[in-house]
């Protein structure tokens, strides 16, 4: 027990503050939301693997999820991050969040990144938000993967489990767009024409800050920004 | 024909036997001692198909490849798997992929759930009509109290799908059968062809927990065929950072295990030191999971004096915080108890089913690839073999913690130390018609890549093999006589990847 005790003091408290205070700052190499101010065009971030060596300049913000698909498309500076809106979600889910995860042919990368989010770092039961057994238990699912042909079904059925009124969330690029395996014979392009979409999380996989950022957008508990 | 982890040789040399003949070397090789690698086909053009084995050879730490052709006109041969059990999941899986029937295969049945590469009548016709898992004869046993648990593919906790048959009397777990293929995503065909910057990032994305360990297995193929020199430097930080993506998952694995065990304390602690890993390879690499950092030629990024400074500092006190948490979680009887004779797998077993890496060496198999099959900085540098005996969860939970202290140590050592020079090297034009092989010693265990070239120098076929399909069937089997509530912490204790596999 004494052993218990030592240790738990050895090891502190580990909670980031955020997302009261300034925004924790990520390593400089770190591939958040991309940059093009000044040079035209635009840039898909939900069909992004966000990746070091093809010419995109990349900035340090984490912050990236959206509440629409063309939302992800980013032109310039104007970038519409998730806002809460008058849709009955923050009302209905703003204190207590419950979810169901489904992966769909992710690689575990996301899936990894939305574990962490439990751990006493991110410390998601905080916000009330809480990753669930059962999809009736849950108030909405987490999708990754870009929806492979054998996972089709279990999704579909697993979101009808869901009791109304229910919210869905995709994860990374494979489950916004398909990512690196849009338009291939086992997968389908995402959720896009298979689910109804609340939240769209960009990344390959997104940061566990991004995702947190993402659902407390959502549910209307990030005053700024 | 003789061959190295990380070489080729051209297609012409390596020996078309007989379908006996084959099958007689591939079995004989193994009862003395060798071990089966990999067995995949590949096209053979209109007239069929050519099987590959790839053997171990337990001595000499080379390969052997032997061939032989099955033709179209009748595409069946003599099973192997009842001479020689590990060949059976690779048997099933030429089946489905050229749908060749392995005649007289005892569990022959679907893996992956996809049409046929030759696009002809598949062996199960019902494959493309139907989903998983309404057409998958189950193994059933009938009988008073006996009963049947089916659990997933969507499971309780964030994790990939899959579903597990268990066979019941009672409590106790007569067997377990676990069925795959939700999350197959067609990577194999994919990665043919010539375009190398989509192959690497597919590589990356095969199993994003080891996203260093398979692209860095899919460069070197891509390295050995276009005859690149990589740079020392480079290949130094490519060991570090899958050392690194080791460090990440056995401390991760062993926070699970405390989970599971209802010693909530060290799994939280775990949880978060696994971060602290993620994190330097997010300052590495840009990416948690160091997705961006192999490229063919050598790595994108490289590290400068503060930054070695700076990761050997925080390692040294990462040791200190490992030490105190696995110190508290092996030190508690109520843990060890729990984990102590579950799941036992006997040396012998694992042998005969051909298990890999951690899992492997936990029931003494000596198979690591650093040591065996070293090549690149393994050559310079070693790290001593991490064994256990008793191969149970405990003796997997010894052997990760074990791990965990000697990739830290070897961090220590090998990063104040990089050698100068350049991180990367162009890359020319590929072999043409040659096979080409690498091995990596993954933080599951033993990743294989081959890439096979066309008289152009392009992939016409890719074969990805990662540890968790020599184990899946090992999970399976440490669960007879079981009771259902140890299978939670028994597979923690394996923790495969259901990606890796369904591919």
């Amino acid at each position: 027990m004494l052993r218990i005790l030592i240790t738990r003091f050895k090891q502190g408290c580990r909670t980031l503050s955020f997302p009261k205070g300034a925004l924790p700052v990520l390593p400089v190499r770190y591939r958040g939301r991309p940059v093009i101010a000044g040079q035209g065009g635009a840039l898909d971030l939900g069909a992004m693997t966000f990746i070091p060596d093809s010419g995109v300049r990349y900035s340090n913000d984490f912050r990236m999820a959206v509440r629409r698909r063309e939302d992800l498309i980013l032109k310039g500076d104007e970038y519409a991050l998730a806002r809460a809106v008058n849709d009955g979600i923050v009302k209905m889910f703003g204190r207590s969040l419950k979810l169901r995860q489904v992966s769909a042919g992710g690689c575990n990368a996301c899936e990894a990144d939305i574990n962490v989010l439990n751990t006493p770092v991110f410390d998601l039961s905080r916000f009330g938000i809480q990753f669930v057994a059962s999809p009736r238990h849950a108030d909405g699912i987490v999708v990754t993967g870009p929806v492979t042909r054998n996972m089709r079904e279990a999704l579909v059925k697993t979101y009808e489990a869901v009791p109304d009124p229910k919210i869905v969330i995709a994860v990374g690029a494979c489950a916004v767009s398909g990512g690196i395996f849009a338009d291939t014979p086992q997968c389908s392009n995402g959720l896009g024409d298979i689910l109804p979409v609340d939240l769209y999380i960009p990344g390959c996989p997104p940061h566990p800050l991004t995702i947190l950022d993402g659902l407390l957008r959502l549910i209307g508990r990030l005053s700024k920004g | 024909m003789g061959l190295f982890n990380g070489g080729n040789i051209a297609l012409t040399d390596i020996p078309v036997l007989t379908s006996d003949e084959f099958r007689g070397e591939v079995v004989r090789h193994c009862q003395s001692g060798d071990r089966l690698v990999n067995l995949f086909g590949s096209s053979d053009g209109p007239q069929g198909v050519r099987l590959f084995a790839v053997l171990g050879l337990e001595d000499e730490g080379g390969l052997l490849v032997l061939s032989t052709r099955v033709l179209a006109g009748s595409p069946s041969y003599r099973s192997i798997t009842r001479d020689l059990p590990a060949a059976h999941l690779f048997e099933r899986e030429i089946a489905e992929q050229w749908a060749i029937l392995p005649e007289g295969h005892p569990w022959l049945k679907p893996v992956r759930y996809h049409v046929n590469y030759r696009g002809v009548a598949d062996i199960w016709p019902e494959i493309e009509r139907r989903s998983i898992p309404g057409v998958y004869p189950f193994y059933a046993m009938d009988g008073d109290e006996v009963h049947e648990v089916g659990v997933g593919p969507v499971h309780a906790g964030i994790i990939e799908p899959g579903h597990f048959r268990f066979q019941c009397h009672g409590e106790n777990i007569l067997h377990l059968e676990i069925q795959l293929g939700y999350q197959h995503r067609g990577i194999e065909p994919m990665l043919c062809g010539r375009d190398l910057k989509r192959g690497v990032l597919l590589s990356e994305s095969i199993a994003g927990d080891t996203s260093i360990g398979h692209s860095l297995a899919f460069c070197e193929v891509v390295e050995s065929l276009a005859g690149v020199m990589v740079p020392p430097r480079a290949q130094a930080i490519r060991v570090a950072a899958l050392e690194l993506e080791r460090l990440v998952n056995h401390v991760g694995d062993l926070g699970a295990l405390g989970m599971d065990a209802g010693f909530l304390p060290t799994s939280a602690y775990f949880g978060r030191m696994r971060g602290d890993y993620l994190n330097l390879l997010l300052a590495l690499t840009g990416n948690r999971f160091g997705k961006g950092l192999c490229r063919p030629g050598g790595v994108v990024f490289d590290m400068d004096a503060g930054m070695v400074d700076e990761f050997c500092y925080k390692l040294k006190c990462y040791k200190k915080e490992f030490d105190d948490v696995s110190g508290l979680l092996f030190s508690r009887p109520s843990v060890l108890a729990r984990f102590e004779g579950v799941g036992v797998i006997a040396m012998e077993e694992a042998k005969i089913l051909g298990l890999v890496g951690p899992v492997a060496r936990a029931s003494q198999l000596e198979q690591d690839v650093r040591i065996e099959y070293s090549s690149g900085m393994w050559q310079y540098y070693h790290i001593p073999i991490s064994l256990s005996a008793t191969g149970d969860v405990l003796a997997r939970a010894l052997v990760r913690r074990q791990e965990v202290l000697r990739s830290i140590e070897f961090l220590l050592k090998i990063l104040p130390g990089l050698p100068k020079g350049p991180v990367s090297a162009p890359v020319g034009p590929m072999k043409a018609d040659s096979f080409a092989v690498s091995m990596v010693e993954g933080w599951r265990g033993e990743i294989m890549h081959v890439g096979i070239t066309d008289d152009q120098g392009s992939f016409t076929r890719y074969k990805v093999k990662d540890p968790s399909f020599h184990n899946w069937f090992g999970l399976a089997q440490a669960m007879r006589g079981q009771e259902i509530s140890d299978f939670p912490l028994c597979n923690k204790s394996f923790n495969l990847s259901y990606c890796g596999h369904d591919l």
